[in-house]
């Protein structure tokens, strides 16, 4: 259809059915089994992201509650140690690796292009190949578990409790092969989301209309560039360990124990900045529209995203504390870690204050975006007191962290997912999730969650041990674990709920409409469920709020357009513009549908197997397979003008 | 003979005596209730960190009151009636980052003065208050402590497991080593905790005030068994700890009924490749020295209270206790287990 | 909503698909480079972490001799200087300077990892002796490996080249491949100043 014309000027034109049904022609999947594994479409994409995360929510949250069976009095046999080690490494892995960056990265997936006025990511090939390895990793590990060779060391799995004197299975090498098979769907996703921002906006969306999920996410991907190596390679050398007896680790020849610590928490620090940011993003964007009014401070949150993400780099040694570094060290990473709240503080306020300056309308998107503040400043302040080295000698390791750790990861990933669930779930299938069943969902999951971890921080000062699988009465703990784990199957329960009410609306919920919240950005724009070319023409943006703008007197002379602008119909197209100001400067050919993500992630996932099981013959073989589907990939098309202009 | 007390000094002591009857019924009960809780001090470095815990806590629990009011306050003060979104009018924005100004300024203000006070606690905590009396060398393993009471005079040096014995009054250094994983050597009541880390000897001190026994555990994720990896800190006044640490050098006494001289036999025997008992055969080291076993209150590393049905149990099935323990469970006939029982009841 | 069409209707002919400094993979493989960039950084870390805790003694002695280390470096940036030379060739338009450059710079790449596969055969293969060992092995195995798919990559550029895929505004893979070469370089550059330079400053 195309011929490798090298420059155009794009059409422009009012948006009419004619175009919606030729870029449909263009953009749509093939249907059945071959769309559902050569798909590149964002939203399906997305949406598998979401699913899948959500299964694996699940299964670490029956991994909880087995757990806090086991736990409920002192001295219960349900588990045996074994057992129960692989129990909490599991869950810690599971929640922290294959759910909260994957929700993200699934509700970041399927909406950027919409929030920016695009029709796909920068690489939309990348994107599924980001998606399949992530599920390729999650099962590669949790096949592990299946055959009771589970990781068992906790997911920051320490050494020399890691190595192979000690921890002689398959358990560690599972883990260390899945991470480092798990870093590349990380990676290539990060460059994804970079690129798109920086490249692929509607038209005058200069950096600062960008939505604060866009900064949260393209901070965190940033992010995960430049740490995710660090723990690929911790996880290389202890596998290397494992396998080669190389010495980094064990003392005996002169390894080092604590550059496992440096190089993981060199990732998870940043790591853990990386899973709420976006979620955060997501509350700053939806929780305006609940409050019938823009976000008070954009500009200082914005910066206050970026802001927490630098100084989170430099703060890695508090989860080291103990380990008996110099004072002056201590003093510095003590004092970084008191900084580093600032910035949190900046969001809490400006959420805070655009409530009292604003309208709130109650609905359940409300309900789990505004609680989320107060989640949020109960694990804040948790952190706070570790931040003091002294007071941390007696909380670390004790469930006083374990409290904070779900504070912030429930409070700052989980209810701001579901609070995104109830606010985008329309947009994604056209029905809205229903609100009575909503409220409950709400109450069920705040209270349980509330009564399930609140108690730990007793606990915890108590002086209760992290990682115990039993423990004895007459410390004063009976209690707390009694009403923690009545709390934490409460909680569940609430979960229960939500896919309740996910799956009854899927087939029976209102029916949505373009815009059913009335809100500003551009995805609300198309209709629920969105095309698969997204916009007929590509908007122009004027303002932060393009679909408010009227109402707001916002942007001055020139206002937003979105039912007419460019066309870009000669294939799958769409417009690059600068990063900064977002004038557009290029039109940039997308690829389509292919079955090579899916094939590359095959062949990787022989590859890692292979090293797993010491197959030595098939990692060569598999290599090679790897690298060929690659160059068939990358080989240069003439359809998307990849190719010299011919000359005859 | 005691010199006589100064008159000034007994006054002194007086108001002492009342603050302790008054305070004691206070906090006894409640460190029996929690063993493990350290929002009471009872040793110099836990009395420097106990005044921040509280502090940063009362901060905390101020900040999430305020912050809980303000949320609750704004939806409870501006929500609209309806609940069809779309039906609000939007209001104008532009206003409102002065009050996020105010709040993070007197966060930031909170924040810088806990800095402050850390920064003076740790640098307060680093050394112990005086020169330490005595140093102790614990090697953390799975899962149990060892323990070396070092001194100048060889002789003197002293080895035994799991139950830490201390003068008060006094700092002790704690030397310590790791054999195996990472461990962390935590006394809640006395002081922070500080891994064990195969490879280096981190150093921390203790002191306590006043005797007592003072719960200790292994903080770090060290294995199957991690949670029953607990330790003792018994504080005596100096010169009972000088009678223990005597009594505690003399080796065991092999004389006795031939049940016993059958009992230390079998138990070098079947035992002694791992175990310790001076004044027999028994001589392994990589596991505890039980040569005054029955001095001591529990066993298997503060699992089980020392008792004639514990211990049996322990000797004939320690992996029905501790699944996964180093200690195997050796096959010994009824009066095989009979005669060790008997010999290491001996042991005081 | 109005439809105000203001500056939207002026916008000039603008460039279709990927040219040379504007295409996304050219933005893709400075991300990659950045990515890879950090791994050889905590690697180095890794080696500094294990150095600062010794003295001299840690380091084999006698230490690591520059005889073919030196001349191999020179070797990998002639390579690179090579590569740039044919990057010009093709945005000039001319195809000779293009094929000449990629495949010195393609053969100046092997010689390179001949070399080094001798420098490790001079140690034994020894990864298992001890730390120092198992850092030397797998911190220059890894800059191997990105050399390794570095010659891959020029020779994919290479046969592209003799198909007559380029020209001065279809150009983005020669540079793109480029980058990723004088990545590779600079990578070599630290590695072999923190291995051979370093020790004689402890």
């Amino acid at each position: 259809m195309t011929s490798s014309e090298v420059e155009r000027t794009p059409e422009i034109a009012s948006a009419t059915t004619d175009h919606g049904r030729h870029l449909e022609q263009i953009w749509k999947t093939a249907p059945g089994i071959a769309g559902f594994f050569s798909t590149v479409d964002h939203k399906a994409i997305g949406k598998r992201y979401i699913v899948t995360a959500f299964a694996f929510l699940a299964a670490g949250g029956i991994e909880a509650l087995i757990m806090r069976a086991q736990l409920t009095g002192p001295s219960e046999h349900l588990l045996s140690p074994e057992q129960y080690d692989q129990l909490f490494t599991m869950h810690g892995m599971t929640m922290i690796f294959l759910y909260a960056m994957p929700i993200l990265s699934g509700f970041s997936n399927y909406l950027w292009p919409l929030l920016l006025g695009s029709r796909d990511m920068a690489f939309p090939r990348v994107n599924a190949l980001s998606y399949w390895v992530y599920l390729a990793a999650g099962l590669f590990m949790y096949a592990g578990f299946a055959i009771g060779a589970g990781p068992n060391d906790g997911w920051f799995n320490y050494v020399p409790y890691s190595t192979r004197p000690y921890d002689p299975g398959l358990n560690i090498d599972f883990y260390s092969l899945g991470m480092i098979f798990l870093g590349i769907s990380t990676s290539v996703g990060a460059v994804n989301f970079i690129l798109t921002v920086l490249r692929t906006r509607a038209p005058g969306m200069s950096i600062d209309r960008l939505p604060i999920m866009v900064w949260g996410t393209l901070t965190a991907s940033a992010a995960n560039l430049l740490v995710v190596p660090a723990v690929s390679l911790a996880f290389f050398l202890l596998w290397m360990d494992r396998q080669f007896e190389t010495h980094f680790f064990d003392v005996a020849r002169g390894g080092q124990p604590l550059l496992w610590q440096h190089l993981f928490w060199m990732f998870g620090h940043p790591w853990v900045y990386a899973i709420v940011l976006p979620a955060m993003g997501m509350v700053s964007d939806g929780l305006p529209v609940f409050c019938r009014r823009p976000l008070v401070g954009y500009t200082v949150v914005a910066l206050s995203t970026v802001a927490t993400m630098i100084l989170g780099f430099g703060v890695w040694v508090h989860h080291m504390f103990a380990t008996g570094l110099p004072n002056l060290a201590l003093s510095f990473f003590s004092g970084a870690s008191f900084i580093v709240t600032v910035p949190s503080a900046v969001a809490v306020f400006a959420w805070t204050t655009t409530i009292w300056l604003g309208r709130p309308v109650i609905t359940t998107a409300f309900l789990f975006f505004s609680s989320m503040i107060v989640l949020f400043v109960i694990g804040g302040v948790s952190g706070f007191m570790t931040a003091a080295v002294p007071v941390d000698w007696q909380l670390t390791h004790t469930y006083f962290i374990v409290a904070h750790i779900h504070y912030v990861l429930i409070g700052i990933n989980v209810f701001p997912v579901v609070g995104g669930l109830y606010y985008w779930f329309p947009k994604m299938t056209g029905r809205l999730l229903d609100e009575r069943l909503g409220k409950w969902n709400f109450w069920t999951m705040f209270v349980g969650f509330n009564l399930g971890f609140l108690p730990m921080h007793l606990s915890g000062l108590r002086g209760m041990p992290r990682r115990v699988y039993t423990y004895a009465e007459g410390m004063g703990w009976d209690w707390l674990n009694l009403i923690t784990t009545i709390g934490s199957f409460l909680f569940a329960f609430g979960v229960l709920l939500l896919f309740v009410n996910l799956v009854a609306s899927l087939r029976r919920g209102r029916i949505a409409g373009a815009n059913p919240w009335d809100a500003p950005t551009l995805e609300w724009s198309v209709s629920s469920p969105p095309p698969p070319y997204n916009f007929a023409v590509i908007p122009r943006v004027a303002s932060r709020h393009p679909l408010w703008e009227d109402r707001l007197a916002e942007g001055g002379a020139v206002r937003s357009s979105v039912t007419r602008g460019m066309v870009l119909d000669h294939g799958r197209e769409t417009i690059a513009t600068t990063p900064l100001d977002g004038e557009p400067d290029q039109i940039l050919k997308m690829t389509g549908d292919s079955y090579a993500p899916f094939v590359l992630t095959l062949g990787m996932t022989v590859l890692f197997v292979a090293l797993l099981r010491h197959w030595w013959w098939v990692v060569p073989v598999s290599g090679l397979a790897i690298l060929a589907a690659l160059l068939l990939w990358l080989w240069p098309e003439r359809e998307l003008d990849q190719v010299a202009e011919t000359r005859s | 003979m005691v010199p006589p007390v100064p008159e000034s000094r007994r006054s002194n002591n007086l108001v002492i005596a009342s603050a302790v009857f008054v305070v004691a019924p206070v906090t006894a009960p409640a460190q029996a209730e929690t063993p493990l809780g350290y929002l009471r001090s009872f040793g110099a470095m836990a009395h420097a960190i106990t005044p921040l815990t509280w502090g940063l806590l009362i901060i905390s629990l101020v900040v999430c009151v305020i912050v809980i009011a303000l949320v609750l306050g704004g939806i409870v003060l501006k929500r609209q009636a309806g609940h069809i979104t779309a039906a609000i009018p939007l209001m104008r924005g532009g206003d409102g980052a002065g009050w996020v100004g105010l709040g993070v300024g007197i966060s930031s203000v909170v924040l810088l003065g806990s800095m402050i006070w850390t920064v003076v606690v740790l640098a307060a905590i680093n050394e112990p208050p005086s020169k330490p009396a005595l140093t102790i060398e614990v090697t953390g393993q799975q899962w149990w402590w060892k323990v070396r009471y070092l001194s100048d005079d060889p002789s003197r040096i002293l080895t035994t497991a799991n139950e830490i014995h201390i003068p008060t009054g006094k700092p002790v250094r704690v030397e310590l080593i790791g054999a195996d994983v990472i461990h962390s050597f935590w006394v809640p009541l006395l002081s922070g905790k500080t891994d064990v880390i195969p490879g280096q000897t981190n150093v921390t001190w203790l002191e306590a005030d006043r005797p007592g026994r003072y719960a200790g555990l292994c903080s770090e994720f060290c294995g199957v068994q991690h949670a029953h990896m607990g330790f003792e800190i018994v504080a005596q006044s100096p010169r009972d700890f000088e009678a223990w640490w005597n009594a505690q050098l003399k080796p065991a006494a092999t004389t006795g009924s031939s049940v016993i001289a059958r009992g230390a036999t079998l138990f070098a025997y079947r035992c002694g490749a791992c175990h310790t008992v001076r004044g027999t055969e028994a001589g392994g080291a990589v596991a505890p020295d039980l040569t005054h076993l029955m001095s001591r209150a529990t066993i298997a590393a503060e699992t089980l209270p020392n008792n004639v049905g514990n211990l049996s149990g322990w000797i004939a099935n320690p992996q029905a206790i501790k699944p996964g323990t180093l200690m195997p469970t050796v096959y010994l006939s009824g009066p095989e287990l009979n005669d060790i029982r008997s010999f290491l009841l001996t042991l005081k | 909503m109005t439809d105000a069409a203001l500056p939207l209707e002026r916008t000039g002919p603008l460039p279709v698909g990927p040219t040379a400094r504007r295409g996304l993979g050219w933005w893709g493989v400075l991300c990659l480079i950045a990515t890879e960039g950090a791994l050889f950084g905590y690697l180095l870390f890794s080696y500094f972490y294990f150095a600062v805790q010794h003295d001299q003694s840690w380091f084999p002695h006698p230490l690591p001799s520059f005889r073919l280390a030196a001349p191999n470096t020179i070797i990998l940036l002639l390579s690179s200087v090579a590569m740039w030379w044919g990057d010009r060739g093709v945005r000039r338009g001319a195809r000779g300077q293009l094929l000449t450059g990629v495949s010195l710079a393609l053969l100046l790449g092997i010689v390179f990892a001949v070399v080094q596969c001798f420098e490790w055969r001079n140690k034994g293969f020894a990864w298992r002796a001890g730390g120092y060992n198992s850092l030397y092995f797998t911190i220059t195995g890894f800059h191997l490996m990105h050399v390794a798919v570095g010659l891959f990559v020029l020779l994919t550029i290479l046969v592209w080249s003799m198909l007559g895929y380029f020209s001065p505004r279809r150009s983005a893979p020669v540079l793109i491949a480029s980058v990723y070469w004088h990545f590779v370089d600079t990578v070599w550059l630290v590695v072999f100043a923190t291995f051979y330079v370093t020790p004689y400053l402890w």
